[in-house]
C-alpha cells in the first residue's frame, strides 16, 4: 500500500488549436517579403519566377489597358452560365433521386457510371458536338458541376430527419410545401457545401477548356503568355485566378451565413 | 359544446413483419374527452397512435371518425410529438405559420398570435428552436397543433423528453389548453400520473402484443383536478399494481429483444 498526499495534477486540456488571424497574415506577408528580397538579390531568376512587385505592376497595366477585363469577363460569363446550369439541373435531379423510388436507382446508376470520367477528357468530344465556341466550354463546366451537385443533394435529402417529413404529412401539407419548407432547407447545408466543391471544379474546368480552344478568357491568356515566355503576364493571370477562387468561396461563405444562421 | 369528434378504433391489429404488436384493439375516444393510453414500453402505443392518425395502415381493423368538423379546422387529426418535431430553420412564429398554408396571410398571422399568447410564447415569436428549452419547444409543439383547430389531438408521450419539473408545469398547461380547445384527445404515455391527470378514460394495454386489459373512467372535469387528489392517487396505485409485472418483463425484453 502506497501513501499519497498532495494536489491532483491537471491532465485535461487536449488539443484545441485557436485561430489567430494575425499569425496567418504575418506568415503570408513574410513569404512575400522573402520572395521579393530573393528576386531583388538575384537569387530567384525572374524569368522563371517574377518578383511580387513585377507581377503587381503587370497586373496594374493589364487592368489599365482593359486587357484583363476582356479576358476576365469572358471567363466569368462561362463560369456563371456553366455553373448555374449544372447546379440547377443537379439540384433538381438530386432532389428527384432523394425523394422518389422511380428516379432513385436510375439516377444513382447514371451518376456511378459517368461521375468517374475525367471531365477534361470530354472537351474534344464536346467540341465535336457543340463546336469550338462557347457551347463546348459551357457544356464541360455544366457537366463537371452537375454530378457532384447531384451527389451532394441526394445525400442532403437522405439526411433530412424522416420525423420532420412525417410531421409535415401529419399536418396534411401539400407535397410541394413539404419539399419547399422541409426537404430543401434540411438538405441546404449539404447542398451548400457541395457548392464549395463544384465552384472549384468549375474554375479548374474553365481554365482547362479555355486552354484547349479559346481566344479570350483567363485560361487562354495564361497559356499564350506562357508560350511567349511572358512570365510576368502568366503570373498575373494566376493571381487573378486565385483571387477569383477566393471571391467565390467568400461569397459562398456569405450565403451560408445567411441561409444557415439557424444552426 | 365540443368541437371534438368521436374516434373509433375498430378491432385494430398490427404486425411488424413476424412481430405482432397490437391485437384486437376496440376503443372509442368520446367527443371532447381525453383518452389516455398507458402500457409498458414497446407494447405498441406509438404504433396505435400512428394508426389512429392515418400515418400507418393497420394490418387489421379500421379507424373511423364521426361527428361534425368545424369550418375553421384545417387538419382534423393533429399530432403533438415526443421529440417536438420543430423545423430548426424556422423561427417559432414561422414554425406555426407554415402549417397554416391554406389560410390567407392576415388570418394566418392572427391565428399564430392567438396560439402564441395561449401558450405564453408571445415574447419568443422570433426565437430559433435551438434557443429554446425543451419545455418551450413543446409549448411550440402544442401551439402549432392548436393553430389548425383540430377535432382530435394525438399526443405521443409529449412530456417524456422533459425533466420532471418542466413536465409538471406543462401537464397543468396541457389540461387547461385541452379543456379550452374542447377537442377529443388521444394521449399516449407510460407515465401514470399524466394519465390520471388528463384521462377521462384510461386505457391499460398489456405488454406486447398490446391488447386492452382494462379501461378506467374518471369523470371529474380536467380543470377541477389536482395532482394530489386522493382519488387520483388511489387510481395511480391501482394502475401501477396492474402493470408493474408487465413493465418488468418489457424492460428485460428490451435489453435482448428486437428494439
Ligand atoms: N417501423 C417499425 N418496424 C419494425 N418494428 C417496429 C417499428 N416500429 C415499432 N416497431 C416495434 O413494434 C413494437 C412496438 O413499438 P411502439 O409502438 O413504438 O411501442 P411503444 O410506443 O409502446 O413503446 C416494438 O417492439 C418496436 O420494436
Ligand atoms: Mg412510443
Amino acid at each position: 500500500m502506497a501513501q499519497i498526499e498532495g494536489p491532483v495534477r491537471f491532465r485535461g486540456g487536449g488539443f484545441s488549436p485557436r485561430n489567430r488571424w494575425i499569425a496567418g497574415t504575418a506568415t503570408l506577408l513574410a513569404l512575400l517579403a522573402v520572395w521579393q528580397a530573393g528576386a531583388a538579390a538575384g537569387v530567384i531568376p525572374t524569368l522563371f519566377l517574377p518578383s511580387p512587385a513585377a507581377i503587381a505592376a503587370t497586373l496594374w497595366r493589364l487592368i489599365e489597358t482593359g486587357v484583363l477585363w476582356r479576358h476576365l469577363s469572358a471567363s466569368l460569363a462561362r463560369l456563371g452560365v456553366g455553373w448555374v446550369l449544372g447546379t440547377v439541373f443537379g439540384v433538381a435531379t438530386g432532389l428527384a433521386a432523394g425523394l422518389w423510388s422511380a428516379t432513385r436507382s436510375p439516377v444513382a446508376a447514371v451518376v456511378a457510371a459517368l461521375f468517374p470520367i475525367p471531365k477534361i477528357a470530354l472537351v474534344p468530344l464536346f467540341i465535336v458536338w457543340f463546336g469550338i465556341g462557347e457551347g463546348s466550354k459551357i457544356a464541360t463546366l455544366g457537366f463537371g458541376v452537375f454530378f457532384p451537385t447531384v451527389i451532394a443533394t441526394m445525400g442532403g435529402v437522405d439526411n433530412v430527419p424522416r420525423g420532420l417529413i412525417r410531421m409535415g404529412q401529419s399536418f396534411g401539407l401539400s407535397t410541394f410545401a413539404i419539399v419547399r419548407s422541409i426537404v430543401l432547407p434540411g438538405a441546404a447545408p449539404a447542398i451548400l457545401s457541395g457548392f464549395r466543391v463544384t465552384s472549384s471544379i468549375a474554375i479548374v474546368l474553365l481554365v482547362a477548356a479555355e486552354m484547349i480552344g479559346a481566344e479570350n478568357g483567363i485560361g487562354a491568356f495564361v497559356l499564350s503568355a506562357g508560350n511567349l515566355y511572358d512570365t510576368d503576364a502568366l503570373m498575373s493571370g494566376i493571381v487573378v485566378l486565385s483571387l477569383l477562387g477566393l471571391t467565390v468561396s467568400g461569397a459562398i461563405g456569405g450565403v451560408e451565413r445567411v441561409l444557415l444562421r439557424w444552426r | 359544446m365540443t368541437r371534438g369528434v368521436r374516434l373509433i378504433l375498430d378491432r385494430i391489429g398490427h404486425a411488424w413483419g413476424e412481430l405482432s404488436v397490437l391485437e384486437d384493439i376496440r376503443l372509442t375516444a368520446e367527443p371532447g374527452e381525453v383518452m389516455a393510453v398507458i402500457g409498458p414500453s414497446g407494447c405498441g402505443k406509438s404504433t396505435l397512435l400512428n394508426i389512429a392518425g392515418g400515418l400507418l395502415a393497420p394490418s387489421a381493423g379500421a379507424v373511423r371518425m364521426s361527428g361534425a368538423i368545424a369550418d375553421d379546422c384545417l387538419n382534423p387529426l393533429t399530432y403533438v410529438f415526443q421529440d417536438f418535431s420543430l423545423l430548426p430553420w424556422r423561427t417559432v412564429r414561422a414554425n406555426i405559420d407554415f402549417v397554416l398554408e391554406r389560410l390567407p396571410a392576415a388570418e394566418r398571422a392572427a391565428r399564430v398570435a392567438e396560439v402564441l399568447a395561449l401558450t405564453g410564447l408571445s415574447d419568443f415569436a422570433g426565437a430559433w428552436p435551438k434557443e429554446l428549452s425543451g419545455g418551450m419547444k413543446q409549448r411550440v409543439g402544442i401551439a402549432r397543433a392548436l393553430a389548425v383547430r383540430p377535432a382530435c389531438l394525438l399526443m405521443d408521450e409529449p412530456l417524456s423528453a422533459l425533466d420532471a419539473q418542466t413536465r409538471d408545469l406543462l401537464l397543468d398547461e396541457f389540461a387547461a389548453l385541452i379543456a379550452r380547445a374542447r377537442t377529443t384527445t388521444l394521449y399516449v404515455t407510460h407515465n401514470l400520473a399524466e394519465a390520471v391527470r388528463l384521462g377521462h378514460q384510461i386505457v391499460v394495454l398489456s405488454r406486447r402484443p398490446g391488447r386492452v386489459r382494462e379501461v378506467f373512467r374518471l369523470d371529474r372535469p380536467l380543470l377541477e383536478r389536482s395532482a394530489d387528489d386522493p382519488e387520483a392517487k388511489a387510481l395511480e396505485k391501482t394502475l401501477w399494481r396492474m402493470i408493474r409485472d408487465d413493465a418488468a418483463v418489457a424492460e428485460r425484453e428490451r435489453a435482448h429483444g428486437p428494439n
